[in-house]
Formats: structure tokens, C-alpha cells, sequence
């Protein structure tokens, strides 16, 4: 086992982390590091490209290896052009929701059917964090943001989903909250040959405060966001276990939480798509459920895989790569004179 | 490839065949005309030099790939018109602020927006000395045949690599789209960009006096640092001011300091002329045929034709201005270079602005008019 020492030493250029104090892009270069490492990759031949936001400082100037980093939204176009002429290049790309989904949604679909041999992670935070946490095109119906004071009227991109459809070979999705998992994905990632794409969900102490409306002190908060994306996330290669449910509140959960004691183990928990609830667990759910809706301080008995985020592997398998046909190209036209 | 040898050639063919003698090796390009025929030949003819050519998704992503391509070794180049040329404008900065070389062609078209898509014009001058924010200082250079599409593009890699930055082709929907007689030469003389002579390079500074760095590219072990920000000549992001106003104006002096190195003027009847004719690109095709005209009925006119407009070739202009009693701008817009001009010449001489619109050149005849105006 190596130590934190060994990867920063070796991996990190020595100055002060840009990043607000729980932030996870920090977790997301601990874990890309621990991958290039466990594959004993060269990192002189490793290119790391960003655009801009947040999640453009992760590789930039952290990975000490060649960056690239670029400006809003284009880090997959002028990646393109490094990979496409020296294929040689492992080429990761770091870039956020809203640089990768929002004004680069464009070149994301594109490389993805191209099936250029780009590792792209996408770090969703579900908002424009750096510029102050406007909506993005991640950002859930009805969450309030800076630029939706009334709630977001709008619905976000499933991004995994719509990379997917658009013929990325590979496609994953983690969290902070899955180190180990994240790990072994940027991994796999690393060793396939094509397009291909991690989504993230990360959080962001600072924005995510007012996004998921997290009352309390600033610093209980990354751990809270952690144990939400842990709460409100399940692992689709993975079978559920149950025996639990939500009770979500009218109004006051600490309410429901007094009146749920007795029925089983019973906390309140961060939800990403409730907000604060009340998780009652016990194996016998029916009966749980009749008593929970019969209290007049609970508007709603959620089933435990209710609004929950799908995470795991989704797509990895092989087809023609484009750095390898433009080589096949060249061979061909030279053949041809 | 055309072999060594005459050739009758359409305009954008030209300019394709001396980027890959200049030693193109990554084009990347989003259909547009009238600059598609760039791509249509460059298509075929890249890889068999070992090139790559790759169709984007547009034109932003154009550019991009090519600025990616220019760092991991390759001379890159792209081709558009307008509208693209509009897109492109954020990455043209960051090309300038990273001292990215990249050959970018604007074969301009009427405007603004779809204008006459897809008649000639040459509005869009100033876009390629202004285009992006922030201070920059621009090559733009200005071809006038099929001959001229294939020798400058071949100078514009030239001074692309020379100077470590990006160099604009601005031709027009005429030069792009005549057939006319082509001499592709035995060679042609290539230029390379300065390569690291040590590990300790600095990839954004340097002391040597043209302020040109040594360039790495990516793979070679130097652990680049990249970035549109402002930085220290290691390229660490620092936003301190002496740096901000090192860089800025070192990126801007090293293209003025060489002015002299970049000018390129054809001149015509000019030693003992009283009236000049400037003009620069298609419109000076009309602008020789009047000052032949002007000749024959023994008014002393001359042509002074920019082949590199910007920077602009201020000290030659500021004799010319002492030697002639009037300068005609003559360009294919509303009157654009003529303010460059009188800035320049700074009243020492009569300045007449012939500008057209209308996706035409402007006549002979309609030069010949003002000459004959002028002369008294």
C-alpha cells in the first residue's frame, strides 16, 4: 500500500490547492492518480486536457504530466486534434457538467461517435459551480440555484445516457462516495480502446448547499453530500437489498422522526430527490408503509429504489476506433499511389 | 499532389497544395462555402504525405483540433468563410495567448451574417486583426492570384513556425474560385518552429531578442502546462500584473519587431507615380488594369499592393505618402484599410477611399475615374 506521500511526490505539482475546503475534485485526481499508477502508466505520455470551470483545475497545473487546458467547453475538440495526430498520447479530458454537457454538449456527442480513443471524465456537479452555482443542464426540476430563485423549470440531461446512445464504447458512472469503484472504472477506462466516458456526481460544499437546501455548519457538509450520493444512489451490476423506506416530510422532519420511532431503526437522511427524510428500516416494508402514510406529518412513503440515481458500468465493448482508421487511411492512400 | 510544373488550377487548390508542401500535416475543417474545395483536395492528398484530415462538428471544433494538433508537433491548418471565421474568434485568442503556430484561411465572403453567401468581399479585415478579445498582435496576409494561393500559404506556415503564431490567409471568394495558370515549384523553402534545446526550457519566455520561445509539443517529457490564462514563462497560472503585461506585450512586440521581416509589397509604376492606387487581394486586379489605363493617357500613376496587410507596413506607406500627392484605397468593402491608412499617412497626402460592396470587384473603369479625378 502506498501512502497519500508517494502519489503527490510523484504525480502533483507542489502548490496550493485551488479547491474549496471539501470539494471533490480533489477525491476525483486522488483516484485518476491511483489508476495511472496501478497500470504503471507513463505519465510523460499521458495528456490531460480541461476547459474551463472547476473541474478544468483538477489535471490543471495539479497533474504533473502534459496539460492541456483549454478554454469553455472545447477540451474534447483540441484533444481531438492532439489524439488524432499522435494516437501514441493516452488523452484524458477532465470536464465539468456544464463545460461537457451544457456548452460543449456539441463536441461530447460528436467524439462519442467518432469513437476516438478519449477518456473523458465528467464531473457533475449539478450546477455552474465556479461562476456561483447558476442551473445547468444537470441541475433537477424544481431545485432552486441562483438563476432559478422559483425553482428550476427545466429537466437535466441523463448525460450518461445520452453519451451512451450517442456510441460511446465505454460508459460508467460514480460518485465521490465510490472511491474503489471510481477507481477500477477509470482503470478499465484507461485500458479500453475507444471512446471512453466516466459521469461523476460530485459534490460542491459550496453550492450544493443552496441546490439541495443543506441547513447546518459549513464543514459537516462534504461527508453529508457523501453519505447522500451514497443514500440516493444504487449500483445497477449489484442486487438491491430493501427492507427500508422514506418517509418524507410535509413540513417538519424531526416531526416524522418522532413518530416513526418504534417502527423499526429510524434516522433523517440527506435524499437528492426529497430532500430530508425520514429512513425507517425493517424487513416487514408493508407493514411499515400502512403505519408511516398514517401519520399526518408524512406527505409521502417512498419504496427505497424511489428517484434513485443508476451507477455502475453501463456499455464497454469494442468497435472500430478512429485513430486507428485514420492510420488505416494512410496506409491505404499510400498503398494506392 | 500536382507535380513540379505549369498547371491551369482553381484558387483553393493552390492553396491546398502549398500547405502540404509547407509541411501541413493536420487539417481539420467544417464545410462552408467558398472555401469547401480546400477540404474536398486536402482530403485526398493529406494522407498520402502521412497527414491526417479530419471533418469536425463545426468550426469551433475546427480550430480547437488544430491548436491540439499544432502542440503535439504537427503544422495544422484550417479553412473557412465568414460565419466559421466568426466562431472561430475565442480560439484564435487562445492560439495568440498559448503562441500557438496554426495557418487559419478566411476566404471571406459578403456580409454581414449570410449576406451574399457566398459572393466575394473583403470585410473582414479588421476581424482578423480585432476578432478576438484582448490585446493581440495579428499576421494577415493577402493573395491576389492561384499563383499567390499556393506561395503565401506556403509563407504563412512559414511565418506561422517563424514567429509562434497564428498566421490569417485572407483570400476571397474570387481568388478561391478562378482557374488560372499555377508554376508548382521543383521545392519551396520550409521553415520549423524553434524545437527545445534543453530540459529546462521555458515553453512562454525567453530572452532572445525576436521574443520567439522554443516550442516543445506534447509526449517529449517537458510536462507541459498549457493554458489560456495568464502565466509565468514556465506556464504556472499567475495573474500578477508584471506577468500579465509581460506576456502581452512580449506576444505583441514579437510580431511589430519583425514587421520589417514580414512586409511583403508589389509594386507597379510606383518610382516616379504621384497618385498610388493601394489595394490588397482581388480588388487590386481592377486596381492594376486602371493604373495601366492611367499610364497610357500619361497621368504618372502607380500600384502599391499589400501582400501582408497586418502589421501594417507603416514606414513604407509613410514614405509613399511623402513621394505621391494621393493614395486610392481600393478594397472590396465599406472603406476599411483606408483608415489605416490615413492613420498612417497622417495628412501628408490626399486619401481616397474606392470601397464596394455587392459581392463585386470594383471596376477598372471605376478606379480609372478616380485616378483621373485625382489628377490634376
Amino acid at each position: 500500500m502506498k501512502n497519500l506521500f508517494y502519489y503527490r511526490d510523484k504525480y502533483v505539482r507542489s502548490q496550493p490547492s485551488a479547491f474549496c475546503p471539501g470539494c471533490g475534485g480533489g477525491i476525483i485526481l486522488n483516484c485518476f492518480l491511483r489508476a495511472i499508477d496501478d497500470l504503471g502508466l507513463d505519465q510523460d505520455k499521458i495528456l490531460a486536457v480541461s476547459g474551463i470551470g472547476c473541474t478544468a483545475w483538477i489535471p490543471s497545473p495539479n497533474f504533473n504530466g502534459d496539460t492541456l487546458h483549454t478554454t469553455h467547453g472545447r477540451a474534447i475538440a483540441f484533444a481531438t486534434g492532439a489524439k488524432a495526430f499522435n494516437p501514441e498520447l493516452t488523452t484524458v479530458v477532465f470536464t465539468g457538467d456544464g463545460d461537457g454537457a451544457g456548452i460543449g454538449g456539441n463536441h461530447l456527442i460528436h467524439a462519442a461517435r467518432r469513437n476516438i480513443d478519449l477518456k473523458v471524465i465528467l464531473v457533475n456537479n449539478m450546477s455552474y459551480a465556479m461562476t456561483g452555482g447558476q442551473i445547468a443542464p444537470t441541475t433537477m426540476h424544481g431545485e432552486t440555484t441562483v438563476t432559478s430563485p422559483y425553482g428550476n423549470p427545466e429537466f437535466p440531461f441523463d448525460i450518461t445516457q445520452l453519451v451512451r446512445a450517442a456510441g460511446a464504447s465505454y460508459v460508467a458512472k460514480w460518485s465521490t462516495y465510490h472511491v474503489i469503484e471510481l477507481t477500477n472504472a477509470i482503470k478499465e477506462a484507461l485500458q479500453h480502446k475507444g471512446f471512453s466516458f466516466i459521469e461523476i456526481l460530485s459534490q460542491c460544499p459550496t453550492q450544493q448547499r443552496r441546490i439541495f437546501n443543506l441547513r447546518g455548519p459549513l464543514d459537516t457538509l462534504p461527508p453529508r453530500i457523501l453519505d447522500m450520493f451514497m443514500e440516493s444512489t444504487y449500483n445497477r451490476n449489484r442486487e438491491t437489498k430493501g427492507g427500508y423506506l422514506y418517509a418524507v416530510p410535509k413540513t417538519d422532519v424531526k416531526k416524522v422522526l418522532e413518530q416513526a420511532r418504534g417502527l423499526g431503526e429510524a434516522k433523517i437522511d440527506d435524499h437528492m430527490g426529497y430532500g430530508q427524510v425520514v429512513r425507517v428500516d425493517n424487513p416487514d416494508t408493508e407493514t411499515l408503509r400502512s403505519k408511516l402514510e398514517s401519520f399526518n406529518e408524512v406527505s409521502y412513503v417512498a419504496d427505497h429504489m424511489e428517484k434513485k440515481i443508476e451507477l455502475g458500468l453501463f456499455e464497454k465493448y469494442d468497435r472500430p476506433e478512429l485513430t486507428e482508421s485514420l492510420q488505416e487511411i494512410i496506409r491505404r492512400a499510400r498503398s494506392e499511389q | 499532389m500536382l507535380k513540379p510544373g505549369r498547371h491551369l488550377a482553381l484558387g483553393n487548390i493552390a492553396c491546398a497544395e502549398g500547405a502540404i508542401r509547407a509541411g501541413c500535416r493536420f487539417f481539420a475543417g467544417y464545410p462552408i462555402t467558398p472555401a469547401s474545395e480546400i477540404s474536398h483536395h486536402i482530403s485526398g492528398e493529406l494522407p498520402k504525405v502521412g497527414g491526417i484530415f479530419m471533418q469536425m462538428e463545426d468550426e469551433i471544433a475546427s480550430i480547437a483540433s488544430i491548436i491540439g494538433a499544432s502542440w503535439a508537433g504537427a503544422k495544422s491548418m484550417t479553412a473557412t468563410s465568414g460565419p466559421g471565421y466568426d466562431l472561430m474568434m475565442e480560439n484564435v485568442g487562445y492560439a495568440h495567448m498559448t503562441e500557438t503556430p496554426l495557418v487559419l484561411v478566411n476566404v471571406q465572403r459578403s456580409g454581414p451574417s449570410t449576406g451574399q453567401s457566398t459572393d466575394p468581399s473583403q470585410q473582414d479585415i479588421y476581424q482578423a486583426k480585432y476578432g478576438s478579445h484582448g490585446d493581440y498582435e495579428v499576421i494577415a496576409i493577402t493573395p491576389w492570384s492561384v499563383q499567390e494561393m499556393f506561395d503565401l500559404t506556403v509563407r504563412a506556415f512559414n511565418l506561422a513556425e517563424t514567429y509562434r503564431t497564428p498566421v490569417m490567409l485572407m483570400s476571397d471568394g474570387l481568388i478561391a474560385h478562378i482557374k488560372e495558370k499555377l508554376i508548382v515549384p521543383e521545392k519551396v523553402e520550409i521553415v520549423n518552429r524553434k524545437k527545445p534545446t534543453s530540459m529546462d526550457c521555458t515553453p512562454w519566455g525567453t530572452d532572445d531578442p525576436s521574443g520567439v520561445p522554443e516550442m516543445p509539443a506534447f509526449g517529449e517529457g517537458h510536462r507541459l502546462l498549457v493554458t489560456g490564462s495568464t502565466h509565468r514563462p514556465d506556464g504556472v497560472r499567475n495573474f500578477a500584473p508584471e506577468y500579465h503585461q509581460k506576456i502581452v506585450y512580449r506576444i505583441r512586440d514579437k510580431i511589430l519587431n519583425a514587421e520589417p521581416k514580414i512586409r511583403d509589397i508589389h509594386t507597379e509604376h510606383i518610382d516616379d507615380a504621384k497618385i498610388a492606387v493601394l489595394s490588397f487581394g482581388a480588388s487590386a486586379r481592377p486596381s492594376i488594369e486602371a493604373v495601366e489605363q492611367a499610364r497610357k493617357q500619361g497621368i504618372k500613376a502607380g500600384l502599391y499592393r499589400l501582400k501582408t496587410i497586418w502589421p501594417f507596413p507603416e514606414d513604407p506607406v509613410r514614405e509613399l505618402a511623402d513621394q505621391v500627392d494621393t493614395i486610392i484605397v481600393v478594397e472590396m468593402n465599406v472603406g476599411k484599410l483606408v483608415k489605416e491608412v490615413e492613420r498612417v499617412v497622417c495628412g501628408k497626402a490626399n486619401v481616397v477611399s474606392l470601397g464596394k460592396v455587392g459581392g463585386q470587384l470594383p471596376y477598372a473603369h471605376e478606379v480609372l475615374d478616380i485616378i483621373r479625378r485625382n489628377n490634376q
